[in-house]
């Protein structure tokens, strides 16, 4: 399957946003060649604000950027902007300015770094501040689709964006809206709900999955708040069991946000594949850390099998 | 430089007297707030109001207006009694101050309150949003000129420095913040806490061209408002040596009062305190 880049996706539509828009302007907190930012200073430099490793100041200066009319997309490590939620929290989700964040490295995908660079609770953090977007798109086709949206949408986001090289889920085709989850194909023992880079280990696990005659429905959740409960409703009522796939600790990320949803609305046994409330390590590479780490395609048929037999005892 | 008149600078001094008795009134009858350091900046936030900034209260979101930051929001009281006599809302209106469904919040609240240019409470940052608004401007083509009110205290935050920092990088002439000095924080003397000195350095260090006034003298506050104007390569700080709880004799200089409401006798007594300056 064709692999293809986050960050070098998120770097090119960076630059088509800003060039559809003059009031974009980018702002990164010294590691523009790492999130792919360099594009957009290339082209648009009277735009580009490097502010250095000031991570909390940079979310600031954004705000001003936006009370002035503008759209601000701050950068750095998804990791980095544990340090804003202070900012983000009062200036940004409180004052409701029109900052977009992009936490680039996120999740596991800086390997090489270890846990210091892994982003794995950025979910969480942000998932608990009113009017903030959280997207994960799951591959680089998405990446640039969504981005032009999320420029367009009036209110805070958080944008995650891998630093991998990931199989492409989706063609030109694929059509895309904020807060609506995707269904990418069909089945009816159990419901696979990913994000991420993780969809593309979701469709994996499908198929070893229908070959033991378990018909899967995979969706795609590239929206995590709001999220899209319609979706998580109906699959509950249609599949009666739900396995979540995230690459992000368990608490707090898309796991927890399908649980809430199901708990209001129609409450079924839900398996979470993800990081199991731990630090992760250094890797070798990224599929390896993951494999290691709990989200292994292996991981998630398990948690279908344990979500089928759990459905099965009710 | 332009010469203030005596009687610019008479009606102002009585604005600052009218900002104190009420902010202080609003904090009595609310019985919360922090009249310390609502007290201290009473001329400056005059002279700004009722005199320097160019805003329309008819229309707050005027896109060419100089902006105005309270960072120290908790000192919101008397920008509160400035915005109602301003008639960017109605003076009866502060009365709701605390109330459920005021539009007046515990501290600014840029969504709530006509005139609140940014939300504050949390100190520290309002000069890396008056960097963004500055850098904006400056893309835009406007000459609006940004002004930040900090605290002393709140110079010992971290990213007060960093938005210090890009005004230096980008040589933010269009940005000036003005610290209130008054050396008291919540905890006690600034300089006890967490020392600021050599602050004059530490601000030319940042590459701020910096003022150092009497906080509570009128002409001196003018003069350096038009100062700033005239400096075009750089930001600058004009540091205001102020009294904590100035116009109240026992609230001046006491932590105590930084963040407490008097009583009704201590309000009576502060009261005539200020008004008796007039005779």
């Amino acid at each position: 399957m064709e692999k293809a880049s986050f960050r070098k996706a998120f770097g090119e539509a960076l630059v088509e946003v800003g060039a559809a828009n003059s009031n974009v302007v980018v702002l990164v907190a010294d590691v523009s060649s790492s999130v792919m930012t360099d594009y957009f200073a290339e082209k648009f430099p009277e735009r580009f604000f490097n502010i250095g490793i000031q991570e909390a100041g940079m979310v600031d200066v954004a705000v001003g950027f936006a009370l002035s009319g503008m759209i601000p997309f701050i950068n750095t490590f998804a990791g980095l902007f544990l340090r804003t939620v202070e900012q983000v929290r009062t200036c940004v989700s409180y004052a409701n300015t029109n900052v977009k964040i992009v936490g680039g490295y996120a999740g596991l995908s800086d390997f090489k770094d270890g846990p210091t660079h892994h982003s794995i609770m950025d979910i969480a953090v942000f998932r608990s501040m009113p009017d903030i977007v959280i997207v994960g798109p799951a591959d680089a086709t998405e990446v640039k689709k969504i981005l032009p949206l999320i420029a367009e949408h009036e209110g805070p986001c958080y944008l995650r964006i891998s630093r991998a090289d990931t199989p492409l889920v989706f063609d030109e085709n694929h059509k895309v809206e904020i807060g609506k989850g995707v269904i990418i194909k069909e089945g009816s023992d159990v419901t696979l709900i990913g994000n991420g880079v993780m969809v593309y280990r979701c469709l994996e696990a499908s198929k070893i999955l229908e070959r033991e005659g378990i018909g899967c429905r995979v969706i795609n959740i590239h929206t995590i708040k709001p999220i899209d409960r319609e979706l998580v409703k109906d699959s509950a009522e249609k599949t009666g069991c739900i396995v979540t796939v995230e690459e992000h600790s368990i608490i707090g990320g898309l796991g927890s946000a399908v649980a809430e949803v199901l708990c209001d609305v129609h409450p079924v046994p839900l398996e979470r594949v993800g990081i199991k409330d731990k630090f992760a390590e250094t890797g070798p590479d990224f599929e390896t850390l993951l494999d290691a780490h709990g989200m292994a395609v292996d991981d998630i048929v398990r948690a279908v099998k344990l979500a089928l037999e759990r459905k099965e005892r009710r | 430089m332009i010469h203030h008149s005596e009687s610019l600078i008479f009606d102002l001094e009585e604005k600052a007297r009218k900002l104190r008795v009420e902010a202080l009134e609003m904090i009595h009858r609310r019985g919360q707030g922090h009249p310390g350091g609502s007290l201290s900046i009473a001329e400056i936030i005059a002279a700004l109001f009722f005199h320097h900034l160019k805003i329309d209260p008819e229309n707050p979101s005027w896109e060419e207006r100089d902006r105005f930051i309270l960072s120290k929001g908790h000192a919101c009281a008397t920008l509160y009694v400035a915005l109602a006599y301003r008639g960017f809302f109605p003076v009866e209106e502060l009365k709701t101050w605390g109330h459920l469904n005021s539009r007046l919040q515990g501290h600014p609240d840029r969504l709530k309150t006509p005139g609140i240019e940014m939300t504050s409470g949390f100190l520290g940052h309002g000069l890396a949003i008056g960097a963004g608004i500055c850098l904006a401007a400056r893309l835009k083509g406007f000459k609006y000129h940004t002004y930040v009110l900090l605290g002393d205290g709140e110079c010992q935050a971290g990213i007060l420095w960093e938005g210090a920092m890009t005004a230096g990088k980008y040589r933010l002439s269009n940005l000036t913040a003005i610290l209130d000095y008054n050396d008291v924080q919540l905890d006690g003397p600034v300089h006890e806490i967490m020392p600021l000195e050599p602050l004059r350095e530490k601000w030319r260090s940042f590459n701020f061209e910096v003022i150092e006034i009497n906080g509570h003298n009128m002409r001196e506050i003018l003069d350096s408002l038009d100062m700033v104007l005239e400096i075009h390569d750089r930001p600058q700080v004009i540091i205001a040596h102020t009294t904590k709880g100035k116009g109240v004799s026992f609230m001046e200089n006491d932590a105590f009062w930084h963040g407490r409401a008097p009583d009704d006798e201590q309000f009576v007594k502060a009261k005539a305190e200020l008004l008796k300056e007039e005779s």
